[in-house]
């Protein structure tokens, strides 16, 4: 009797552990990655990125649609490059779109905001390995205020 | 010149030291498995070095939850942040307290427990008396200690985690009104499972390696008097704490770095 009561009390102690790990899995950690999916490839180039960093999150209109997965340097102007992969579910992006690296929040952390373009003819939609034509770069508070002094010292 | 053979003489025990716990590992978990034979000895040390240490393991977790989340919401709360009380009390669980504080607590439930009984078994000669049966002691005695001791940690680090979290829930949802939804999704976007959970659980595998380790080869070569077992006892809780302490620091640089 005294073997199978501790048999007993050893398989709650297990089935304890696993309701924990099914709840950290379900509950606390996001298992719903947008990237986990298949996905496509975009790029674009930029003045500058800001603190921008790889695995930022790629938005549509405040929807996570994937994710930076590479930044790097590119040409001998050293022109900033993002690569990031956004989800086959969304892949009808016109190539008059515009890519811009925005921040959430006064103090929140930066992301790359797309917004469609139009859709005419002759307008294609951006595959696998693209580039985006119209990028904004991230707004650098230091030179803000640069220009900011700049203007006000012509008055 | 006596400076020099000091620190020469206390190094060179150190190493001898470990080198003496390496192969008593060694010795004691490699060799033909004898399923039939290990395993009811393996789920009686589950018994005691698990199922026992439950309650301190759940209460503690439960407490720590809570105070993380009143301490996190009254410095959030200044920021207009209180939403961010989830991720907060998630990460700091998951990624340390979680792994960390369970293996602190086992050193002392169930490492000192460990300890006293294997250096009781050499000092009362049950050991020997076990030789004397041609029964190597480190197969039968350590060999199950070891792997209760190795898979029931990560095993109790992984409730305290949970439970630590439902208490910061508690305090921080049901007391204090941080939005509901707000709390679980706001932690779910941060706490990534391979990221955060599953280093938790890499960490808390070498902790337990080494809680484990260190209680079984200090009760093994403890003195076999009274004194002799109360300084071993002592010395895993020392050794043990400071060394998950020490270890923590490396893996949180290399894993979060």
């Amino acid at each position: 009797m005294e073997t199978r009561k501790t048999e007993i009390l050893v398989g709650v102690f297990v089935a304890v552990t696993i309701v924990a790990l099914v709840f950290l899995a379900l509950r606390v950690a996001s298992n719903t990655d947008i990237t986990r999916g298949s996905t496509y490839t975009l790029s674009a180039s930029f003045d500058n990125i800001g603190g921008l960093k790889v695995r930022s999150p790629v938005k549509i209109g405040g929807v996570t649609v994937g994710r930076v997965t590479r930044i790097y340097l590119e040409g001998e102007y050293y022109e900033p490059v993002v690569e990031m992969q956004i989800s086959t579910a969304y892949d009808q992006l016109p190539e008059t779109s515009t890519v811009s690296v925005l921040t959430s929040g006064l103090l929140g952390e930066q992301y790359l905001g797309v917004e469609p373009g139009f859709i005419d003819d002759g307008i294609m939609m951006l595959q696998d390995g693209d580039r985006f034509m119209n990028s904004n770069s991230a707004m650098v508070l230091e030179e803000l205020i640069g220009q900011f002094l700049f203007s006000q010292g012509d008055n | 010149m006596d400076v020099l053979a000091n620190l020469g003489r206390s190094s060179l025990n150190i190493f001898r030291g470990m080198g003496a716990a390496l192969i008593m590992l060694l010795q004691a978990i490699i060799g033909k498995p004898q399923p039939r034979k290990s395993f009811p000895l393996f789920v009686r040390q589950m018994y005691v070095v698990g199922v026992q240490s439950l309650l301190i393991i759940l209460i503690s977790g439960l407490f720590i939850g809570m105070v993380l989340g009143l301490q996190g919401y009254t410095i959030l709360v200044d920021f207009g942040a209180e939403q961010a009380l989830g991720p907060m009390v998630a990460l700091s669980l998951l990624r340390e307290l979680g792994p960390v504080v369970t293996a602190l607590l086992f050193a002392g439930r169930a490492g000192s427990a460990l300890t006293a009984e294997i250096g009781l078994m050499r000092a009362t000669e049950q050991l020997s008396s076990l030789e004397m049966m041609a029964v190597d002691p480190l197969r039968r005695v350590v060999a199950p200690r070891f792997w209760a001791g190795f898979i029931s940690m990560p095993m109790l680090a992984l409730i305290f985690t949970a439970v630590g979290i439902l208490g910061g829930y508690f305090v921080g949802v049901q007391w204090l009104g941080v939005d509901d939804g707000a709390f679980w999704s706001v932690m779910q976007s941060a706490v990534d499972w391979r990221d955060d959970v599953m280093n938790g659980v890499i960490k808390s595998l070498v902790f337990a390696f080494v809680v484990t380790w260190i209680a079984l080869y200090k009760g093994y070569t403890a003195e076999p008097t009274s004194a002799g077992i109360s300084k071993a006892t002592t010395s895993t809780v020392v050794t043990g704490s400071l060394a998950v302490l020490g270890l923590d620091f490396v893996l949180t640089a290399i894993m979060f770095s």
